[in-house]
């Protein structure tokens, strides 16, 4: 044995991590999920170089299925630099040295942490979800062993119940993210904390979905053009949230919207959560009727100079 | 010691040339085709020259699945090739076993004469992930009796053929995707491409 240095070192890390039969053993388990739509597939997770939480699951999901000629999006809640998104996406050009992209139309895999792209995807593109609990059942039954039996006997009247209970106190469902959803007529499956209003692009959806859980150690499914019914009641139909004002930034309407609070004086602005979706948005020339407002301009510059005025 | 004969080692095929990269773009295409049943995606074994009977495709998908996690089961005309045992063995690790309901993995040379699917592990209700996978080698896309395919992954019916297999098969597999979530997945591997069969897809057989 030589001493090596360092960056030797990182160099001789496999590529994209994951030694090869770790990569066999959740390559095995993508397959079972994938013919299984919506069972969650247990699988030996390993102990990665980041926090739970931080997409273990994600990350080994798309360690697993990483080649050298893919194209890489990372994204966390919509947008592509932030912290998560960021140290991400550095992981996977240290350790693959893959190319990654902002755009979604360039990516063929996407790795995604609680947003779907407002980008219709396509069949040649793979998304990948970072699931903190994927059992839909786990609070209302903390036992592994009753969700199991639940989901082998289809039995899932619970879900609903928690569903009415919602009515009675509410008015309404007021479930709003990891939306209960039925995959395939068959399991039921949690679409990972997105916000409801993403629910209607993973019904039929063009792309394959692939879902991590890295600490709960499970890894989901679901194919393309696979029917995914959000769960309601014929009269409290499933519904998504819907905004009264258009994106701030590029006017988008019909897309999910985050708030920005600009001072302390109440001032607020709603600007696409789909960092992506807006930019190119604004380079084909729409603005919205914040733009020109000088508190909401410094936002909608890109990430690079907006550090540099960010004093 | 006297004259004692020099040990003979029989020549050992090589596996992928670039295991890392190989096996992923294997995988890549197996999981394509498994995500759009009955679709052709292709991949090309390169330069792989497994031990007879064994083709370039099987060895191919062995090479990126299998290992010592995996029992596997080898059809009657691998089964009688020592050197195919030896091939799997040394770059796979995997274990090979001769009863069908025991392998995780069934490696199949001459898919006309396949056993029935129920004869390989079907899963259970709580665990249908550990349900077998039957690897068809030499499969012919495209000719032999066909059947309409639909279901998860597939935007309109498709109609699907893969080649000579026994009579019963497209029942057989009618069948064991009606028991879903239990039953056992299909790989077909032609020569440079593979297609896949998931137990989530609806079959209907068609006259020929």
């Amino acid at each position: 044995m030589s001493v090596e240095t360092t960056s030797n070192l990182e160099q001789e890390y496999n590529f994209a991590y994951l030694d090869e039969q770790t990569k066999r053993m959740i390559r095995r388990a993508i397959l079972k999920a994938i013919a299984i739509p919506g069972y969650q597939v247990p699988f030996a997770s390993r102990e990665m170089p980041m926090p739970y939480g931080w997409g273990t699951g994600g990350v080994q999901v798309t360690a697993a299925i990483l080649g050298k000629a893919d194209c890489l999006k990372m994204i966390d809640q919509g947008s592509d630099d932030t912290t998560n998104a960021v140290s991400l996406r550095g992981f996977f050009e240290k350790t693959a040295g893959v190319a990654t992209t902002f755009k979604t139309q360039e990516a063929s895999i996407i790795q995604t942490r609680h947003r779907i792209p407002e980008t219709p995807l396509r069949e040649d593109q793979i998304i990948v979800f970072q699931v903190p609990i994927p059992e839909p059942l786990r609070f209302l039954e903390p036992r592994e062993t009753e969700t199991r039996k639940m989901h082998a006997l289809e039995d899932y009247g619970l879900m609903h119940v928690k569903l009415y209970e919602d009515i009675a106190k509410n008015g309404r469902i007021a479930t709003t993210y990891a939306y209960p959803v039925k995959v395939a007529g068959r399991y039921l499956m949690d679409p990972s904390p997105t916000p409801k209003f993403d629910n209607p692009k993973i019904d039929r959806m063009a792309a394959l979905q692939l879902y991590g859980a890295g600490r709960e150690k499970r890894i989901y499914a679901v194919p393309p053009y696979t029917g995914v019914r959000s769960l309601d009641f014929e009269d409290h139909p499933f519904e998504i949230q819907s905004f009264d004002k258009p994106c701030g930034l590029c006017g988008a309407e019909g897309v999910y919207l985050d708030e920005v609070i600009l001072d302390d004086e109440g001032g607020r602005l709603f600007v696409c959560s789909d960092t992506d979706h807006c930019e190119e948005r604004r380079a084909a020339g729409h603005t919205g009727p914040m733009a020109a407002d000088p508190a909401a301009s410094q936002l909608s510059k890109g990430s690079s100079d907006a550090e540099d005025t960010v004093q | 010691m006297p004259d004692q004969k020099p040990l003979s080692a029989p020549v050992l095929a090589p596996g992928f040339a670039d295991p890392v990269h190989d096996a992923q773009r294997c995988f890549r295409a197996v999981m394509m085709a498994m995500a759009q049943p009955g679709t052709l995606k292709s991949f090309d074994p390169g330069s792989l020259a497994p031990p007879q009977p064994l083709s370039p495709m099987g060895a191919a998908l062995a090479l990126t699945l299998f290992d010592y996690d995996t029992p596997v089961w080898l059809d009657g005309s691998l089964r009688k090739s020592p050197d195919v045992s030896a091939f799997l063995t040394f770059h796979t690790g995997a274990r090979i076993v001769s009863e069908p309901v025991d392998a995780q993995f069934a490696l199949i040379n001459d898919p006309r004469g396949l056993m029935p699917l129920c004869s390989f592990d079907q899963g259970s209700l709580e665990y249908p992930d550990r349900a077998a996978t039957l690897i068809l080698c030499r499969t012919v896309f495209g000719q032999g009796d066909a059947a309409l395919l639909a279901g998860p992954g597939l935007k309109e019916p498709k109609r699907f053929s893969a080649g000579l297999l026994p009579p019963a098969f497209w029942r057989q597999a009618a069948d064991n995707n009606t028991q879903f979530p239990r039953g056992v997945d299909v790989i077909f591997a032609g020569a440079t491409e593979v297609a896949a069969l998931p137990r989530s897809t609806t079959i209907t057989p068609m006259e020929a």
